[in-house]
């Protein structure tokens, strides 16, 4: 019995019509956008379909996926690749950190949790965050599931949309979808809210390129751990000052 | 040759799936243990962020594939367009990529 209110969702079929509905709009549309631009970037820098598509899956991460298909076209040795493409993605840690607690109710065994979370993705999390307090808490896990897996599947089908239509389609338009990588990034980073992130990505601006010419390999690493580091500094040294921290 | 390749290639993914994974897993058993506000996290996240807007920079200014072939003018302009519209028109995120996009396609074609 719940006490929460009549609008909370606690039957399968309400859940399941809520997950689809809420996945089929905004999200699915942007996940087709977003990897249609990742899929002609993976065929413009030599990945193959099974590669491309194995990256959609297996990484799940746009940031990590395009510093992939970048990195291997710009020749960097394997490792530092690897090493790049994970702290792309770094921001998974606190991303199930604070949302894995929120479904415990829906899980048979804890352990499954570390099959579920592979589908996790800023969508599904934000959604997650979103919508749970209407949710059973029994009945989050099968939303989060059945979410996730839509947009797995929408970000899949950009894949291949982009991975044909670069060479299908003429040059203009071709070099468009692989210029929406940089333009997706661009604009969903400038909604970054929070002080250390948006000092993080103006300090990001300039070191960029500029770490890239003085050593292509490390340029990205060297970015991330010097600017970040910078960035972090930074924003400790106003919240103690203003003391606020 | 090229099956040497492509195994090379699927070597490189997994180590990148795995690579991902990592924070994944580690974000599951830390699980409403650790506070996600803390400075370590903080920390992460910067490092992260400055790596993306690092990136972008880089792909934008000093492209290594197919976009050398656009001038650097119209890949400035296109992004210029991107963030424009997002941040006049109430940051919609599919509107702004949307008309960065066609601004690029259209200096393009010209």
């Amino acid at each position: 019995m719940s006490c929460q209110g009549n609008t909370m969702l606690e039957t399968k079929s309400q859940v399941n019509r809520r997950a689809v509905t809420d996945a089929l709009g905004f999200p699915a549309l942007m996940l087709v956008a977003s990897m249609t631009g990742f899929g002609s970037l993976a065929r413009e820098s030599g990945l193959t379909l099974g590669v491309a598509l194995g990256s959609t899956a297996g990484i799940w991460g746009l940031p990590g996926q395009v510093a992939l298909a970048e990195l291997h076209a710009a020749g960097v040795p394997a490792l530092l690749v690897i090493l790049a493409v994970s702290l792309a993605n770094a921001r998974f840690l606190p991303m199930a950190v604070s949302f894995i607690p929120l479904m415990r109710g829906g899980a048979r065994s804890y352990g499954w949790m570390f099959l579920f979370v592979q589908l996790m993705s800023i969508n599904s999390w934000a959604a997650g965050l979103r919508n749970f307090p209407e949710i059973a808490p029994d009945m989050r896990l099968r939303y989060y599931i059945l979410f996730a897996l839509i947009c797995m599947a929408a970000g899949l089908i950009g894949t291949v949309l982009g991975f044909v239509g670069v060479v299908a389609m003429p040059r203009p338009i071709a070099l468009g979808l692989i210029f929406l990588n940089p333009l997706f990034f661009a604009v969903l980073l400038a909604g970054s809210t929070g002080r250390p992130a948006i000092l993080a990505l103006l300090v990001g601006i300039p070191l960029g390129p500029i770490f890239h010419m003085v050593s292509p390999n490390w340029g990205l690493l060297a970015t991330g751990v010097i600017g970040g580091t910078i960035a972090f500094w930074i924003s400790r040294r106003v919240e103690s000052a203003r003391g606020d921290g | 040759m090229d099956s040497f390749s492509a195994s090379g290639l699927w070597l490189l993914l997994s180590g990148a799936i795995a690579g991902t994974y990592l924070w994944r897993g580690l974000g599951v058993i830390l699980a409403s243990r650790i506070n996600p506000s803390g400075p370590i996290f903080q920390w992460i996240t910067c490092v992260s962020y400055a790596m993306l807007s690092g990136l972008i920079a880089r792909m934008v200014l000093l492209p290594v594939g197919p976009l050398v072939e656009s001038p650097l003018l119209i890949r400035v302009i296109g992004i210029a367009v991107g963030l424009g519209v997002f941040f006049l028109f109430g940051r919609r995120v599919l509107h702004s990529v949307f008309a960065g996009l066609i601004a690029f396609i259209a200096l393009t074609l010209l």
